[in-house]
């Protein structure tokens, strides 16, 4: 029979005895939403996660430092460590050639330093932080009073709440302000001609000023790696930050490295890449320049690991009421081939093969399936946006910011579907070749 | 007349059945030929063995020895599918209860065998307006078997059986749910039909109806071919 005329006569069969069918399909339909709902949360739970983490920029990022850097991982201390040729300064040269490598996005160095603020009038001693432009994407930023720097080389700040309410109680009348910024700037040491000197092994600290616009006020400041003293609290743009070249606490260690060339050096760079899954190779490849390279990607693949666990786990609670579900089609489709029995003879009589009958009742369980499918996985994501509803008005009454712990990407809707209408034809294994077996002699006789 | 060659041939054909330890032989040593065209009423009580050998015939059924040849094809050495297609091919069937499906209109009760012929959707709907006008009833085509008389429902089967344009009629007691006028009728019907050329073979026990009727009586008993001659 063509495939057509089947689907005609199992949407026939199927209407005869709606109630039971439709109770059938409900019954499947309850199996795919408790399997949709619980891998929409297992799978938003994991993006929730993820995407915290990957916004924080600590799973896409390689922090290179010099391979003579005392603070490098794990080398020892400097005296026992022999001499490396192909160790080398991170420069400003350094920071070019790694910027130019494939699949990096961004290098930054990190920018820290201790200033006395004037505003109204009044000094404050903080730690101002330079804040790259990616750092606008990393989430921090989310829900903030004001707006991010307007540029990369806008003379604007942002403040950390504690820090603006040191300034000014209510944080808001800050916004538009200006404050001004007393730093000291790093210079190279000069001889009285005014030659620079050509192997200073110092440099001079000269005071000085800069105007700020505040523009906005954060609850923290946005992970930024490793290697910080403490949450910047004034917050500039990093290409400012950077043509300040204010004296930082690293550069203390860098008249006893002998390494303080007039040339910009770092201490240490943030690199990072287009994906995670690319860290690794970067991190091989800066080694191989001769630099020391770390990255946190073992937390984030254990983290992976984790909520596949976890997904299996949930896949299998909620595939306990879909294989319950299938006892149901199983139950139902016997239960037709004992009440269609004559009718079965009478297919086979008019020259009905038994194949023709295998695939009918196929067609039966399989349209159980995709309806009970559709439906479920429909009701799955109803299940799942409500426990997000919940969720975010628990989260709101403890004034959290809310979250979206359930997701139905397009793969888990398909799934969904596919999953119903798959174990709906093995229910229907069965009954289907009980049905195709059946004797038209006795089939016909029967009353 | 030109002698044509036979439409059914069975050559001593046995259908046993086992029953916990005795062995029932329902149909025993039966050789029998049907000529094409021959209307031949197959008689006998109850147990007697013709429905059985009527299934034989029909290739719902195989038999446990003999061979049986319908229309040059040996059914015996049939796989399951060429016997399916056999059925729906080669002959047609009409039940003593109809056994039409009472949620389909006449229509669709005779387009079933189509549906499973793998007819084209386009030729279908004149295929069986000509098979209902066959049996006069193409202005019930949209009825249910509910609706209908017994005789009309009778009528319908034998237009479903005909809509294949099979080379044989089988019917199993036609005219037993029917009251003798109709039963009469059914029979001038397929009288009718068998004009046409069609070779039908009649299970019955009414031995009057059989004798106007049929060209020829093959009686039984025991499973056992007692007699075989013409009717008239």
């Amino acid at each position: 029979m063509k495939l057509r005329d089947l689907s005609d006569l199992a949407f026939r069969n199927l209407r005869e005895a709606v109630l039971r069918n439709s109770l059938t399909t409900l019954g499947v339909a309850v199996g795919v939403a408790s399997l949709v709902a619980m891998l929409s949360l297992g799978v938003g739970l994991q993006q929730l996660a993820t995407s915290r983490l990957a916004k924080s920029g600590l799973f896409d990022s390689i922090f290179v430092t010099p391979k003579t850097n005392l603070r490098g991982p794990g080398s020892g201390p400097p005296a026992t460590r022999a001499p490396d040729a192909k160790a080398r300064l991170l420069d400003a040269d350094a920071r070019a050639e790694i910027s130019r490598m494939p699949n990096v996005v961004e290098v930054y160095p990190q920018i820290r330093f201790f200033t006395e603020v004037r505003y109204d009038g009044k000094p404050y001693a903080t730690m101002v932080a330079g804040m790259p432009e990616s750092s606008k994407a990393s989430g921090a930023f989310d829900g903030m009073q004001g707006s991010f720097f307007s540029s990369t080389n806008a003379d604007e700040a942002i403040l950390q709440v504690e820090f603006a309410k040191e300034l000014n109680t209510q944080t808001s009348s800050l916004i538009g302000k200006d404050l001004v910024l007393r730093y000291a700037e790093r210079q190279s040491l000069t001889t009285q001609t005014g030659d620079v000197v050509a192997n200073p092994g110092g440099f001079s600290v000269v005071p000085k000023e800069k105007r700020f616009r505040i523009i906005g006020v954060v609850e923290t400041e946005p992970a930024s790696g490793f290697g910080g003293f403490g949450s910047g609290r004034l917050l500039i743009p990093l290409p400012i930050a950077e043509t300040l070249r204010a004296a930082q606490v690293n550069d203390l260690r860098d008249i006893l490295r002998d390494s303080s060339s007039d040339k910009a050096t770092y201490s240490s760079l943030t690199v990072r890449v287009k994906s995670p899954s690319l860290v690794e190779a970067t991190e091989k490849k800066l080694k191989d320049l001769g630099f020391s390279a770390f990255s946190l990607l073992d937390a984030s693949k254990s983290l992976r690991i984790f909520f596949s666990v976890f997904d299996l786990l949930l896949g299998i609670f909620g595939s306990l009421a879909l294989a319950v579900a299938t006892l149901g089609i199983i139950n139902t489709l016997v239960m037709a081939i004992l009440e269609r029995r004559r009718e079965i003879g009478v297919l086979k009589a008019l020259g009905a093969a038994d194949r023709d009958v295998k695939q009918l009742f196929f067609v039966e369980a399989g349209v159980m399936g995709l309806f009970g499918g559709i439906f479920g996985t429909l009701l799955g994501w109803l299940i799942g946006r409500s426990l997000t509803l919940g969720t975010n008005i628990y989260l709101h009454r403890q004034n959290l910011p809310g979250v979206d712990i359930s997701s139905v990407p397009w793969w888990l809707i398909a799934g969904g579907i596919g999953f119903a209408v798959l174990v709906s034809l093995v229910a229907g294994l069965y009954p289907a070749s009980r049905a195709a077996r059946l004797d038209p002699v006795q089939a016909l006789r029967y009353e | 007349m030109t002698e044509l060659p036979p439409a059914i041939r069975l050559e001593s054909v046995s259908r046993q059945y086992t029953m916990g330890e005795s062995v029932i032989r329902a149909v025993n040593d039966v050789s029998l030929t049907v000529p094409s065209g021959e209307f031949l009423a197959l008689l006998g009580s109850s147990g007697s063995g013709k429905s059985t050998l009527l299934n034989l015939i029909a290739g719902l059924d195989r038999p446990s020895s003999g061979a049986v040849v319908a229309n040059g094809q040996d059914l015996s050495k049939m796989s399951s599918l060429e016997l399916a297609r056999y059925r729906r091919q080669t002959v047609g069937m009409v039940f003593q209860s109809f056994n039409l499906l009472p949620r389909m209109t006449l229509e669709e009760n005779v387009e079933l065998p189509l549906r499973l012929a793998e007819v084209d959707r386009s030729e279908r709907a004149a295929r069986v307006r000509e098979a209902l006008q066959r049996v006069g009833l193409e202005k019930r085509i949209g009825h249910r078997p509910s609706e209908l008389s017994g005789g009309e429902q009778q009528r319908t089967a034998i237009a479903r059986a005909l809509v294949n344009r099979p080379k044989i009629l089988l019917a199993d007691e036609p005219t037993g749910n029917l009251d003798s006028a109709t039963g009469e009728a059914i029979l001038t019907l397929l009288r009718e039909i068998q004009k046409t050329g069609m070779t039908i073979v009649m299970v019955t026990h009414e031995r009057t109806l059989a004798e106007r009727f049929a060209d020829r009586l093959a009686v039984m008993g025991d499973g056992k071919l007692l007699s075989n001659g013409a009717a008239r």
